[in-house]
């Protein structure tokens, strides 16, 4: 269990900020749910529920999902619901309950850059931009393999294009972690492959959507050039090479599903 | 430090440590139907409503209900009375451990959906584990349930 001094509420993003690096062992509060899960001794706890960043907001040409909205909010958003065959909704679906679903925050998910992280893996596979309070407005590629630097992610950018899009994971039990996360994404005729729970971080197999984006027919050609360009490891929940053949199956899922 | 929160419709005013989980919080008043199952916010016991949210006690700082309105099992019994009768009568009840936390995610699911299916019932209730018992007693139990009270399920998808 963890342990806390001090929590606040600040009434400004300026001064969660400030709070926030005052201290090393001063800590964004997200949904708890994983925080609680170590044992580290914090010194003041950051609850950024007073600053309006719950909602999620449909402009003209994005999206834009506030970094203290739950995955539950996702799953029944009407606006997510409607763009990229709600590959965010499905993405977020399977994540234990509904109570656990009530609780987890898209800052702590996104932020925090988990291995296991269906959200994560759905997000790369679109144009997303993440906004950090200092960092500006940056690709969520690129803060992906940044490091992590004290900073509060204040909002998720995601361009609202036609894109068409599939995610599909393989999962020990229905609320388990995922064992592989795969999201496909296609845009005219550029493909995106990403690939999580490796189980490392997602990322995006470059030369196999590039390939699949010059021929598309050459879904297996694909599947092997994924496999190949990005690590896969071991863990409790499957082994690399169990891993490498669940990525060639769930590579060619979502882009006949796409297809269709 | 101090939180005022209301808890059941009853105002509590109480000083306690930042780092208190709320289910903690909860038992220390003496709502004991809050119950402690996995405490890796995986089982769904510690199921308690935050302004009419389901939620995990167990992953929630009591702190930060501050404010705001907390409704656990003893907050609803007539309706979670009402409930169990249906549990009960399909034998869908064996230790009752689990039972609280899934009692209160079936309730707060008959507010949420309209209609469901036996799918999205599933879906709903998918984050609350039950060791002994088993699920299909509970899910004819549901069933039976939203039939003959407001709300109603689908048959034809059953």
């Amino acid at each position: 269990m963890f342990t806390l001094k001090d929590y606040i509420v600040p009434e400004s993003i300026e001064e969660a900020s400030q709070l926030l690096n005052q201290n090393r062992n001063n800590v964004i509060l997200g949904g708890l749910l994983w925080l609680k899960m170590g044992n580290k001794n914090y010194n003041k706890g950051i609850d950024l529920s007073k600053l309006g960043l719950n909602t999620i907001i449909e402009n003209e040409s994005s999206i834009e999902i506030g970094c203290m909205v739950t995955l539950r909010q996702i799953e029944i958003s009407k606006v997510l619901n409607t763009y990229f065959n709600s590959l965010l909704v499905k993405s977020v679906k399977n994540i234990v309950g509904v109570q656990f679903r009530n609780c987890a925050t898209v800052g702590g998910s996104v932020y925090s850059r988990f291995g296991f992280s269906d959200l994560l893996t759905a997000l790369l596979a679109l144009d997303t931009h993440v906004h950090l309070f200092h960092g500006g407005v940056i690709p969520l590629e690129e803060f992906i393999n940044m490091t992590y630097k004290k900073d509060i992610l204040i909002k998720i950018i995601i361009n609202k294009d036609t894109r068409k899009a599939s995610y599909q994971s393989h999962r020990k039990s229905a609320t388990d972690l995922p064992v592989l996360a795969v999201a496909i994404s296609r845009y005219n005729s550029h493909w995106k492959i990403s690939i999580g729970a490796r189980p490392n971080k997602a990322m995006i197999a470059l030369k196999s959507s590039e390939l699949l984006s010059h021929r598309p027919d050459q879904i297996e050609s694909a599947c092997n050039q994924a496999v190949s360009e990005m690590k896969f490891g071991t863990n409790i929940r499957g082994s690399a090479e169990y891993r490498r053949e669940l990525a060639k199956v769930l590579i060619r899922r979502g882009v006949e599903e796409i297809c269709r | 430090m101090q939180i005022k929160c209301t808890i059941n419709n009853r105002i509590f005013v109480e000083d306690i440590q930042v780092d208190m989980l709320l289910i903690d919080f909860l038992r220390h008043l003496g709502f004991l139907s809050v119950k402690r199952g996995c405490d890796t916010a995986n089982c769904g016991l510690c199921t308690v409503w935050i302004d009419n949210k389901t939620v995990l006690s167990c992953s929630i700082l009591a702190v930060s209900v501050n404010e705001k309105h907390v409704t656990t099992l003893e907050g609803i019994q007539d309706e979670a009375i009402e409930f169990g009768k249906f549990i009960a009568s399909e034998g869908a009840e064996q230790c009752g451990y689990c039972s609280p936390g899934f009692i209160m995610n079936v309730l707060a699911m008959k507010r949420e959906l309209v209609n469901p299916t036996e799918d999205s019932i599933k879906h709903y209730l998918s984050g609350n584990l039950c060791r002994c018992t088993g699920y299909m007693g509970q899910l004819r139990a549901i069933k039976k349930f939203l039939n003959a009270t407001r709300g109603g399920c689908l048959s034809e998808s059953s």
